[in-house]
C-alpha cells in the first residue's frame, strides 16, 4: 500500500540521533521494500535547503564524527525513487522561496494537498 | 481485509514527557476491551514505555509514601494492556524499535514486549485494517 | 469520497488567523468533497471553550466540518461541557478507535 509519511517537526533530535529519525524510518521502510512516499511541511521544509551544515560540534575532548546530513538525506530519498513533497506555502512562509533546494523535490501548492493525499492508500503524520 | 479488527499504532513519545503518551494507552486500553489485535511500534524515545527498570517514588511535597503516592508507571499500564487484550478475546504485539532501545540502554523491558525494526512496522501496517502514527513534537 | 479524522492534540490560540495546519486541512478537504472531522484531544480543547480565541473555528463549522472534543480532555481542564462553543461536540476518545476500525484516515497533529 501507497504511503504518504508527512513530516512536521524538524531538528528536534537530529545533532543526538545524527538523522532526523522520520527521513531514517522512511529509508529503512523503503529498503525493505515499502511503497513509501514523503511530504514536508512546516519547519521541516527546511530539510530541502542546499547548504546545511551541523559539523564540527565537540563536548570537551569528544567530537561528532557524524553529524546529521539531511540534505544528502533528502537527496538520497529522491535517488531511490521516493517522491519528496515540498509545501510551497511553508517554504514562503519562511522565507525560502529562491532558496536553492535540493535537486529532485517536488514543490506542492497548498490547495493541491488534497489531491495529493487522495494519491496514497496511506497517510502518516509524524 | 476481513476478519477481526486489527490495528496498528506508532509511538514516539519517552514516558513522562507529554500528554500524547498517556492519550495512547488510552486507546489501547479502548482497542483491548472490544477484543482487537493490537500492534504496537515503540520507536525513538517510546521505547523506554515497557522499559522494566521504572520505579516508584515517594512524594514529599504532598507527605505521601511510594506505597500511598501509587506513581503511575507506563511499564505496567502497558503490563495490564496484554492481560486485557487477551482477557477480551484479542491481542497485543508491542514491538520496540531496536536501534532505539540500543542507543537508549532500554534492553530490560517487561515480559511480552520484542525488538524489531522498521521493517515490522512496515509488516504490521501491512496486515492491519488501520494504522495510527502518533507523532513526537519539539 | 474519502472520511478523515484529524485529531488536534495542540490549542490554536496562538495559531495564525487560519487557525493552523489541522484547521487548514480540514477545510480544503471538506471543500473538495471529502467528510471530515476534528477531534480536540489534550490541549487541542483549550480553544474550543466558548469565548476563546479561535480562529479556526468559525471556518471549520461553515465548511462543514464536524468538531468533537475529548470529554475526558475537557473534565481535566474544566472544561464544562455546556461552556463549549457552539457546535462543539464532546465525545468519547472511542470515536477515534470506531474511525480507525471504520477505516477513516486518521491524522494526529
Amino acid at each position: 500500500m501507497k504511503t504518504l509519511n508527512i513530516i512536521a517537526s524538524a531538528y528536534r533530535a537530529t545533532v543526538e540521533e545524527q538523522d532526523d529519525p522520520i527521513v531514517w524510518i522512511c529509508h529503512a521502510m523503503k529498503g525493505a521494500g515499502a511503497q513509501v512516499d514523503v511530504l514536508l511541511r512546516g519547519n521541516a521544509v527546511n530539510y530541502a535547503v542546499r547548504g546545511q551544515s551541523a559539523k564540527g560540534l565537540a563536548f570537551g575532548g569528544w567530537t561528532q564524527t557524524q553529524p546529521p546530513h539531511l540534505e544528502h538525506d533528502i537527496a538520497s530519498l529522491c535517488n531511490k525513487g521516493v517522491a519528496v513533497h515540498v509545501m510551497v506555502d511553508d517554504v514562503a512562509r519562511r522565507g525560502l522561496t529562491g532558496v536553492p533546494m535540493v535537486d529532485g523535490v517536488r514543490m506542492v501548492p497548498g490547495d493541491a494537498l488534497p489531491a495529493l493525499l487522495a494519491g496514497y492508500d496511506r497517510v502518516w503524520h509524524w | 481485509m476481513t476478519g477481526k479488527t486489527t490495528l496498528t499504532f506508532a509511538l514516539m513519545d519517552a514516558p513522562f514527557e507529554s500528554a500524547r503518551s498517556t492519550t495512547a494507552l488510552r486507546l489501547l486500553d479502548i482497542a483491548a476491551a472490544r477484543g482487537f489485535d493490537i500492534s504496537v511500534f515503540a520507536y525513538e524515545g517510546a521505547v523506554m514505555q515497557t522499559f522494566a527498570l521504572q520505579r516508584p517514588h515517594a512524594n514529599t511535597v504532598h507527605g505521601r509514601s511510594a506505597e500511598e503516592e501509587n506513581h503511575f508507571l507506563p511499564k505496567d499500564a502497558i503490563a495490564a494492556l496484554f492481560d486485557a487484550a487477551k482477557r477480551h478475546g484479542g491481542s497485543l504485539d508491542w514491538v520496540n524499535c531496536g536501534l532505539c532501545v540500543d542507543e537508549r540502554g532500554a534492553g530490560e523491558a517487561i515480559a511480552g514486549v520484542r525488538r524489531g525494526t522498521p521493517a515490522d512496522f512496515w509488516k504490521m501496517a501491512e496486515a492491519s485494517h488501520n494504522t495510527l502514527v502518533i507523532p513526537t513534537r519539539d | 469520497m474519502t472520511n478523515y479524522l484529524l485529531i488536534e492534540s495542540r490549542d490554536g490560540i496562538d495559531a495564525r488567523d487560519s487557525g493552523g495546519f489541522c484547521c487548514e486541512l480540514a477545510t480544503v478537504l471538506s471543500r473538495r468533497g471529502d467528510r471530515v472531522a476534528v477531534f480536540a484531544v489534550q490541549n487541542g480543547v483549550l480553544s474550543l471553550r466558548a469565548g476563546a480565541h479561535a480562529p479556526g473555528l468559525t471556518k471549520l463549522m461553515f465548511a462543514g466540518v464536524s468538531v468533537q472534543a475529548d470529554l475526558f480532555s475537557l473534565r481535566e481542564r474544566g472544561i464544562p461541557v455546556d461552556g463549549l462553543a457552539h457546535g462543539v461536540v464532546p465525545s468519547e476518545l472511542g470515536t477515534v478507535i470506531d474511525c480507525l476500525a471504520d477505516g477513516w484516515r486518521v491524522i494526529w497533529h
